[in-house]
């Protein structure tokens, strides 16, 4: 939190500057031809890659007669998705003033062509911002589409799937999700919010074997098209409040005058508000998502369990808390019930499922919950805290995913408790595998869930929402029982002889390899974090979100002149003065 | 140098996390060689460093590896402290230690988890370091946790033996009061300085409100008396001694339980901040401990339980130093203590070995003749502990009386009638051992008694009128038989067992030299640690003197008692030596059972209940009520598309509402 204000106080900080006139307005003279913004390539590299990574898979593979060598997908999203985020590591460097990290010094590369100046920019016409919110989420969500393309090698091949529609998919959905995460111009986060969507759809009807499945897919569909419509609507209302969709001109307008229709802005918040909560799955919008979490192919799941939500959250955290940070007033109660709702809902359902996979979902609910907690705050500490909790959940909701994904076996339908009971003796280890994710969860000392939680709650409580705070641990206590649940029936074996399937529980599940890495990838983290959070909550201090305003172009070169760069951002910069 | 000190204790965690992952695959003996390659190199290291911290500004360095916790005010930094109380305490236990490894591997020879053995003892190296080097007391409250855990885990470690079992749960038990006390000085320690670092805590002491410096005083002083098994902590040791021997040699003798000793020595800044009863109750303490484990020790006859109640005892000295403000006196008796202890110990399972596993010294005897090495480094580290001119325990124990008497003479005659009393019984266990007659084998006495009824030997109640075979007095087990057998006769034990034991006699002779009258050496190298606590004398040349001469008398008298009681006294004269009440050692531990199985039990039956009945019938109310919540709620989610539909809705217009309202408040 200390270094977050150290980064504030340094940020070159300029008073209002007046804005290029027609930020969102079309140009005056009709004949002129339209003005192309100046691009900075390497500031939109990590999108371009996951995004043209999809597009050669899909090429590759229509090419292939015989089929792909046996892992050969896997491998290829893999490196894409490390590609991306090695394109995102001179990003973040530029964003923190760094020149070279270890050995790799970033003056050779392209790396020139951003601004000479240190910290975060724009770029395209101040559509995509780069800033450390965006970059910490883009390493973020390329770790998740790791995880969860190994967790899908073998279930494909087990599950008689075999293709790279998932692995593109997967690229597409992430592509979406980046652009989320970097987009300043709330039409661009709409793009990113389809493209993600659209792909996870997609993904989430998939398991051609299981009519669920399809089920969930069309769910899914029908459900987010409803809340695409609301999220759409919003940003009509908005730019009838303000004249733009730009989130840095509209913070700006805001900060220098008052709109004249104030109920176009207020109803803006709202429906913006309820896009964002059906992405993250808060109650009440979070109807969908048990029964997509429990027709969807499992692997698949830990990627919407991860990797979408950070993406919906980047974007709630950057334009309620950045852009809207002046607003807080008007838009924090809502958060609040929302979160107050998911937490509650979330942990009181879970217990009472008997479908693992669903139970994961409800907790996954509560989770949005203690995240909507931090995000409430509306501080740097509670944007931290937002950061922490996605980066430490992504590898524990994987990790469980991916336990879920081996214990169902062929078919993925053995889900239900019973599935669990005695996984503790056939198989030892993934039952202590599971143990640990779930004791992660529940937020046990020494893992990564209780640094998390601890952090999110410090956060609201700082920012005066003692109440929220305890809520969110009495419901955190509730929670504790769900997971325990899970680990009581692997441990313990049924006394009564009440067997639902005795051959399941004598089988002994293999973990392959692919598997085996992303569940030992998870598991390291969950603990490592755990027991030495420092250096991520270090990370995720950085991760400050600000808006930028794209430098002044001058005519002649159309090349970029320094020096006028103005940080207009973090909210708390803006609470204090206010 | 200094900033290698990290690897002080990343070797033997290194050797733990190999034996852990690899241990029975290298098997016997090279789990052994490689757990003592490691504590080995940790020493050498340790050298390294000291050599490196003499060009050190006030011979202190400080290395901060990472930031552990950083929660908001509470920053927590993993890193070590090196300053001379540090490399004091490090020296001497690398060095302890990698003799005991050593040792180890002949005395663990067959054991079917030999390699789990050395896992356990790695790791206790490991910990006892972080206690030590630990720059915060957070990291030593790891430290302590971790030998404590480690304490636990290696007494039980013949766990299939009842006993050994249950003595590792009472030190467990009795471990939790001691801990709980540093847990709060650690919480007091945050709340009045903000911060847990040494460095800045003990910088700031001086400033310390009285009552503030009074409690965090004696709470750490809780904790230390757990842990170091004093008054009325202490029962746990004497059952410790279940654990193998070289166990107790190096946790229960030389170093974890000297771990109290430190803290207090650590925390002078404080002790000397607080009030003055402070000081007065740690002294007491100490010194009721030394005198009463001592008359314990003195009527035991198992071999191992003497050793622990005069480890007891000895730990009683240290505490009376440290209450008398001579944290030096303290920190010397405990290096040589480590040394004369250790070598007792170590040829206490050199004997036992020997012996194949018989520890009741009425099965022993002339066993000099058998086992001369074992016998003759016995003797010598006995003539130290027993204080004879000019062996190191002369020294070091002169040198806590004479700051107990300048304390109070009340204190000094208590240290005084302690001293001879160690000689004495200490003397019985070296004659009983080595010297006299032979009882085992051919020479053990068979005798088949009729058993039955009320007032039997309380280790033969079982059915009435029994015939029960003793030997020399003692039932004749299973394990008993090969002792008597006819054809039995010790063995020497092999050259990993010797060599350490050949080692710890020689240092518990010249050990003295580190803090002689004259030269003070580690008094001024510990001078900077102990300045703000320390009290000093300023004796002169007759004074050390009378106090030499009154000390070496008490100390032969002790012995010539024990040789005209044990070695030459009638068998009558014998037992009225060993009085029951002293044997049953006061009685406490069995009255703290009589308690804890009586009213004791009785009490926390009642508190189960109420926390069955009430606190549990809550739990088990909001649980019920969560469960049946849960379950109507449940069929909102009836898989309907545009029921989902209908709760978006719904959502959209409440919030909407929501904001209108405000825009009208507003207005």
């Amino acid at each position: 939190m200390s270094s977050l204000a150290v980064v504030l106080a340094q940020a070159p900080q300029t008073t209002v500057i007046n804005l290029a006139p027609g930020a969102g307005t079309p140009a005056a003279d009709p004949n002129a031809p339209i003005p192309t913004p100046p691009v900075l390539w390497a500031a939109l590299l990590p999108i371009l890659v996951l995004g043209i990574g999809g597009l050669v898979l899909l090429t590759i593979s229509s090419l292939l007669k015989k089929g792909a060598p046996r892992g050969f997908y896997t491998l290829y999203t893999v490196m894409v998705a490390g590609l991306s985020m090695a394109a995102a590591v001179p990003l973040w460097a530029k964003v923190n003033g760094w020149t070279k990290i270890a050995w790799w010094d970033f003056r050779d590369l392209w790396w020139q062509s951003l601004p000479t100046e240190a910290g975060p920019f724009s770029t395209l016409g101040q559509a995509i911002g780069v800033d450390g919110l965006s970059v910490f989420l883009i390493l973020l969500i390329c770790i998740a589409v790791i995880l969860g393309s190994l967790l899908s090698d073998d279930f494909l091949l087990r599950e008689g799937l075999e293709g790279p529609e998932t692995y593109a998919l997967l690229l597409f959905s992430a592509c979406g999700g980046v652009i989320m995460a970097m987009a300043d111009d709330l039409i661009v986060l709409f793009l990113g919010l389809e493209t993600l969507s659209i792909a996870v759809y997609v993904l989430a009807a998939s398991h051609l074997k299981r009519a669920q499945s399809q089920e969930a897919g069309l769910k899914y569909f029908v459900l987010g098209g409803f809340s695409s419509a609301f999220f759409l609507y919003g940003i009509a209302m908005l730019y009838g409040a303000t004249g733009t969709t730009n989130l840095v001109a509209m913070k700006d307008f805001l900060s220098r005058s008052i709109p004249a229709n104030n109920a176009l802005l207020l109803i803006g918040f709202a429906l913006l508000l309820v896009g964002f909560a059906f992405k993250v799955a808060a109650v009440p919008f979070h109807a969908w998502s048990p029964d997509v979490y429990d027709g969807a192919p499992t692997p698949s799941v830990a990627f919407m369990a991860s990797g979408v939500k950070a993406a919906g959250f980047a974007g709630l955290v950057r334009v309620f808390v950045v852009a809207f940070g002046q607003y807080a007033a008007d838009w924090q109660p809502i958060v609040y019930a929302l979160a107050v709702l998911s937490l509650v809902v979330g942990s009181v359902l879970a217990i009472v499922q008997n479908n693992v996979k669903r139970t994961l979902a409800y907790s996954s609910v509560s989770h949005v919950g203690f995240i909507l907690i931090a995000v409430e705050a509306a501080t740097p500490a509670g944007i931290q805290a937002v950061l922490f909790y996605l980066a430490s959940y992504t590898f524990m909701v994987v990790g469980s995913f991916g336990v879920v994904t081996l214990v169902g076996r062929v078919g993925d339908g053995r889900h239900s408790l019973d599935d669990y009971k005695g996984l503790g003796r056939t198989n030892p280890l993934l039952a202590a595998i599971f143990t640990v994710f779930l004791l992660a969860q529940a937020g046990v000392p020494f893992t990564a869930g209780f640094v998390a939680k601890f952090y999110a709650v410090i956060a609201a409580v700082d920012a005066g929402s003692t109440v929220l705070a305890v809520i969110a641990m009495i419901s955190a206590t509730i929670a504790a029982f769900l997971y325990l649940r899970i680990i009581v029936a692997m441990y313990m074996t049924d006394s009564d002889g009440r067997s639902a399937s005795p051959v399941s529980r004598a089988e002994r599940i293999r973990i392959p390899f692919a598997t085996g890495l992303s569940l030992l990838l998870c598991v390291l983290t969950t603990v490592g974090v755990g027991l030495l959070p420092g250096p991520l909550t270090e990370l995720s201090a950085k991760g400050t979100p600000s808006l930028v305003r794209e430098p002044a172009r001058t005519a002649t070169d159309g090349g970029l002149t320094v020096g006028t760069t103005g940080t207009e951002a973090a909210p708390g910069q803006s609470q204090q003065q206010g | 140098m200094v900033d290698i000190i990290w690897l002080v204790p990343a070797l033997p965690l290194l050797g733990f996390l190999l034996l852990v992952f690899f241990g029975k695959r290298i098997g016997e003996p090279l789990a052994g060689w490689l757990a003592t390659l490691m504590v080995g190199g940790s020493f050498v290291v340790a050298v390294a460093v000291f050599f490196g911290l003499l060009d050190q500004p006030e011979h202190t360095y400080e290395q901060v590896l990472f930031t552990w916790i950083p929660a908001g005010d509470l920053h927590v930094e993993v890193g070590f402290l090196v300053d001379p109380l540090s490399m004091a305490m490090t020296l001497f236990i690398t060095f302890v230690a990698s003799l005991i490894h050593l040792y180890s591997i002949g005395y663990m020879h067959g054991d079917e988890r030999f390699p789990t053995f050395f896992t356990y003892l790695n790791l206790f190296v490991f910990s006892m370091l972080v206690l030590v080097l630990g720059n915060n007391m957070l990291l030593t409250f790891l430290g302590w946790e971790g030998v404590g855990a480690c304490s636990y885990f290696l007494i039980s470690f013949w766990f299939t033996k009842e006993a050994n079992a249950s003595a590792g749960k009472k030190a467990f038990i009795t471990n939790r009061i001691g801990d709980w006390g540093f847990m709060v000085a650690m919480f007091a320690t945050f709340f009045a300085f903000g911060t847990l670092d040494y460095t800045k805590v003990m910088g700031q002491a001086g400033g310390l409100a009285k009552t503030t410096a009074t409690f965090i005083a004696l709470m750490l002083f809780v904790g230390a008396v757990g842990k170091s098994a004093q008054i009325p902590l202490y029962v746990w040791l004497p059952d410790a001694m279940a654990g193998p021997t070289p166990v107790s040699a190096l946790i229960h003798a030389a170093t974890m339980v000297t771990a109290g000793v430190y803290l207090m020595t650590r925390a002078n800044p404080i002790i000397a901040a607080s009030d003055g009863y402070v000081g007065w109750t740690i002294a007491g303490v100490g010194a009721a401990t030394a005198f009463v484990a001592a008359t314990i020790g003195m009527a035991q006859h198992d071999i191992k339980k003497v050793l622990a109640y005069s480890t007891v005892s000895q730990l009683g000295y240290m505490f009376l130093a440290v209450g008398s403000g001579a944290y030096v006196a303290a920190i010397f008796h405990m290096i040589t203590h480590a040394f004369f202890k250790a070598c007792l110990f170590l040829g206490s399972g050199s004997v036992i070995h020997g012996m194949v596993g018989e520890q009741d010294m009425r099965l022993m005897g002339a066993l000099r003749k058998y086992m001369p090495i074992t016998a003759g480094t016995f003797i010598v580290a006995w003539l130290a502990i027993a204080g004879v001119f000019p062996l190191s325990g002369f020294w070091s124990k002169d040198e806590i009386i004479e700051f107990a008497w300048h304390k109070s003479p009340v204190l000094g005659v208590i240290g005084f009638v302690t001293a001879v009393l160690t000689a004495y019984y200490m003397s019985r266990l070296v004659f009983l051992t080595f010297y006299g007659e032979p009882r085992w084998g051919e020479h053990a006495v068979r005798e088949v008694v009729q058993v039955g009824g009320a007032g039997s030997e309380e280790e033969a109640t079982t059915e009435p009128t029994e015939s029960v075979e003793l030997v020399n007095g003692l039932p004749l087990t299973s394990e008993r038989k090969p002792v008597v057998d006819a054809h039995f006769h010790p063995h020497e034990s092999g050259w990993t067992m010797t060599l350490p034991l050949v080692v710890l006699a020689l240092l518990s002779v010249i050990g003295g030299v580190i803090n002689l009258p004259g030269s003070h050496l580690l008094a001024n190298w510990l001078e900077p640690v102990v300045a703000a606590g320390e009290s000093h004398l300023e004796p002169t040349a007759t004074y050390i003197l009378i106090f030499s001469v009154i000390s070496t008398a008490l100390a032969l008298g002790g012995i010539g008692l024990a040789y005209f009681v044990w070695l030459k006294g009638s068998r009558q004269l014998q037992r009225g030596f060993e009085p029951v009440f002293l044997e049953k050692a006061w009685y406490y531990d069995l009255t703290l059972a009589a308690f804890m199985g009586g009213p004791g039990r009785r009490l926390f039956e009642a508190i189960s209940w109420f926390d069955r009945t009430v606190i549990d019938g809550i739990v088990n109310g909001v649980g019920a009520a969560t469960l049946g919540v849960g379950k109507k709620v449940r069929r909102l989610q009836n898989g309907y598309v545009r029921s989902y539909a209908l709760l978006v809705v719904i959502g959209v217009v409440l919030i909407t509402a929501f904001v209108l309202t405000r825009m009208l408040q507003l207005s």
